[in-house]
């Protein structure tokens, strides 16, 4: 991967650094200062109750949304400036699928692989549509799916890329045993390959990896 | 108790400008200017008493202008520093630049009824100001259906400066319009006695609208610092830093 | 899996994805469209059968009818993304924020053509248009109108779709903005379609160039202030 200008390493965690990051939605503070370092291949849990501001600090990390104070860097590029160059670099599966309803799962897996730039979309496409067993549903459209099949999908989506850092919320949810074992496949796979992996998760159960270090997350503060 | 980072309210921002003081001089500059237009200048040629009216008329549409410009400012000034005072001096300014507006329409109207014969002409300066006036009252309800403040300011900002950047183009766009279906327009103010009565009365509606911006701007903001008080009371509250 | 993209394919991709899922519920174009030809009926029998009448407001109710309809094509376009929480996942791909508004506007364009090119016709039937000889110049107008028109549409229809009220705020919003447009269409038209007597219609073409030049700028520059998850 190629050096931003300005990147650099950071005292604290090389792929995420957060320092009093706030976050307020109207009146209601959705996180009340963060504190966060997480390194390369590193495999760090969240949990913490509905409402605890989970969802919305690994957006903030992902940059899709912008923290009201605080200051952050994800691999050494800072949250505010270099927005753009962090979405090259990190990639987010959501608690919501985000997919267009319309669409195929093919269509849908197409316009990410355009967005990202995959080379050989039709063979990347198609190997991970097999990862998911989603291969004789492709071009059906998502409005048909079971929750389980949308959420193999988004994670589909997501094995489009290798990002340096990967985080996943709720990423079990909706999914049944051969799921769980495609999103455990995953994690194995990012941390061998360097990433670091931060997970938002209910309860442990389903996760087959030891985690470097678990956090909680209650009324917008990390403990 | 950790000392707040965060300056008092309202003692801070008072400024000049929105000391009684200035409302006052305002007021009388402004029954001044009007004394003067209405007794200083000989009655119009066809018009007489009523083109006394454009001593409020004018004054009322060039400082309806201006507040635009202050919106536009700050509105630019607001996504390039994303400080929350340049968003309310924006609201501040497009409040009274609404009932400057409003006010300028309805004069219009009222000086182009007798002389005309109708409530309402098509053209330029007055369809402008109608324009403009529309996009004052988008803005305003753009703010009260948007809850979230941050992205309140935001969305104002952007609409602002449109608006703002839209202003010589719809005068012009409607000006050509007027001059293809021969629309009769509001009389000439050029006459050299009304000059003097529209600067001076201009001056003091001018006064009036630093006033009114300025105290519209300082309760905005003692406001706000009091919600931000409250916020920051029930961010504290929940124990103390991780 | 070296990933990387470039604006101009990311745009593209947005367009074509926009599309798609437009040409999928096509029970949405069609309503569109019929809601134009609905509005130009309704006008007309507001203005009266009188011919003289109706060829000359015919121009203006014209772009009334593409004003109207093309409201409830923006909406759509935001609806996609808000459906599914689709916003934000598109928000977390690499690229720039103005990317996303120029895809949207260039699909958010294709179907106003395609409703412009079913409601011009019916226009042309109901209100007794005569075939001008400067169509050349008539297409550029519609063309260049439609460009400011789509473009402010897509970049206020990001807010609206998200407020309270949206269905009075975008026109709201919108229509006092779109005034030097419409005057410039409605009257450029106008002369052109009476065969231009007076050489009006190059100033309303500049307007209309000056307009579009002006708010696509301020519409790309500005777009990344107001998006977000």
């Amino acid at each position: 991967m190629s050096e931003e200008p300005g990147q650099r390493s950071l005292p604290g965690g090389d792929a995420i650094s957060l320092r009093g990051i706030t976050r307020r939605f109207g009146h209601k503070w959705a996180l009340r200062g963060i504190e966060l370092d997480v390194g390369l291949s590193e495999l760090v849990v969240i949990q913490g109750p509905n409402g605890s501001g989970k969802s919305t600090l690994l957006r903030i990390i992902a940059t899709a949304v912008v923290p009201t104070g605080g200051a952050g860097h994800v691999v050494g590029l800072d949250l505010r400036r270099a927005a753009a160059a962090i979405r090259s670099r990190c990639a987010l599966l959501g608690s919501t699928n985000g997919l267009y309803e319309d669409l195929s799962a093919r269509e849908n897996l197409l316009f990410a692989a355009r967005m990202l730039g995959v080379r050989q979309p039709a063979v990347a496409i198609a190997d991970v549509l097999a990862q998911v067993n989603l291969t004789n549903d492709a071009d059906e459209r998502v409005r048909f799916y079971s929750s389980g099949m949308q959420r193999r999908l988004a994670l589909a989506r997501i094995m489009l890329r290798e990002p340096q850092v990967l985080l996943l919320d709720e990423p079990f949810n909706a999914l049944d045993a051969d799921g769980a074992d495609v999103v455990n496949a995953l994690i194995a796979r990012s941390i061998a390959r360097g990433a670091a992996v931060l997970i938002v998760l209910h309860d442990l159960a389903r996760l087959a990896h030891r985690p470097t270090r678990s956090l909680a997350l209650g009324q917008g503060r990390l403990a | 108790m950790t000392a707040r980072a965060y300056p008092s309210a309202v003692a801070a921002r008072r400024s000049p400008l929105s000391w009684p003081a200035l409302g006052w001089i305002a007021l009388v500059a402004l029954i001044a200017a009007q004394l003067f237009g209405l007794l200083a200048s000989p009655p119009e040629r066809d018009m007489r008493h009523l083109q006394k009216i454009m001593y409020v008329h004018v004054p009322a549409a060039w400082n309806a202008f201006i507040s635009f410009f202050i919106v536009f400012v700050a509105s630019v000034r607001y996504l390039w520093t994303r400080e929350e005072r340049h968003d309310l001096l924006a609201a501040s300014a497009a409040e009274v630049g609404t009932v400057l507006t409003g006010l300028t329409l309805m004069l219009g109207s009222i000086w182009g009824r007798p002389t005309w014969g109708v409530w309402w002409t098509w053209d330029a300066r007055l369809t402008s100001t109608a324009v403009l006036f529309m996009i004052f009252v988008s803005y305003l309800a753009l703010r009260a259906f948007t809850d979230d403040p941050e992205r309140r300011a935001r969305w104002s900002a952007a609409v602002g400066i449109f608006g703002a950047l839209n202003v010589p183009i719809v005068y012009m766009s409607v000006r050509w319009w007027n001059t293809l279906h021969q629309i009769q327009s509001s009389p000439s103010t050029v006459d050299p006695s009304y000059a003097w009565g529209l600067r001076l009365n201009a001056i003091a509606v001018l006064l009036l609208l630093i006033y009114f911006v300025a105290k519209r701007y300082e309760i905005a903001r003692a406001e706000r610092d009091s919600e931000i008080r409250r916020e920051e009371r029930a961010l504290r509250q929940e124990g103390g830093h991780a | 899996m070296n990933t990387s993209s470039r604006p101009w394919d990311r745009v593209r991709a947005i367009a074509a994805k926009d599309l798609t899922a437009e040409r999928r519920a096509k029970a949405n174009i069609v309503s569109v469209t019929s809601f134009g030809a609905l509005t130009l009926l309704v006008f007309g029998f507001a203005v009266g059968p009188d011919s003289a009448t109706l060829r000359a407001t015919a121009a203006g109710i014209l772009w009334l009818a593409v004003l109207f309809s093309g409201v409830l094509v923006f909406h759509r376009s935001y609806q996609l993304e808000l459906e599914g929480g689709a916003l934000e996942a598109l928000l977390l791909y690499p690229g720039e924020r103005w990317e996303i508004f120029a895809g949207k506007v260039l699909a958010n364009l294709s179907v106003v053509f395609l409703v412009e090119l079913i409601v011009i016709p019916l226009a042309v039937v109901f209100y007794g248009i005569p075939v001008p000889s400067h169509w050349l110049a008539l297409l550029a107008v519609v063309v260049l109108g439609t460009i400011g028109f789509v473009t402010l549409g897509t970049f206020y229809a990001a807010m609206a779709s998200r407020a309270r009220s949206r269905e009075v705020l975008l026109p709201l919003l919108l229509f006092p903005m779109l005034v030097p447009v419409l005057l410039a269409a409605s009257e450029g038209s106008a002369a052109l379609l009476a065969g231009d007597p007076m050489g009006d219609a190059g100033a309303w073409l500049r307007l209309l160039i000056a307009f579009d030049v002006i708010f696509v700028l301020a519409s790309l520059l500005i777009f990344q202030h107001i998006i977000e998850a």
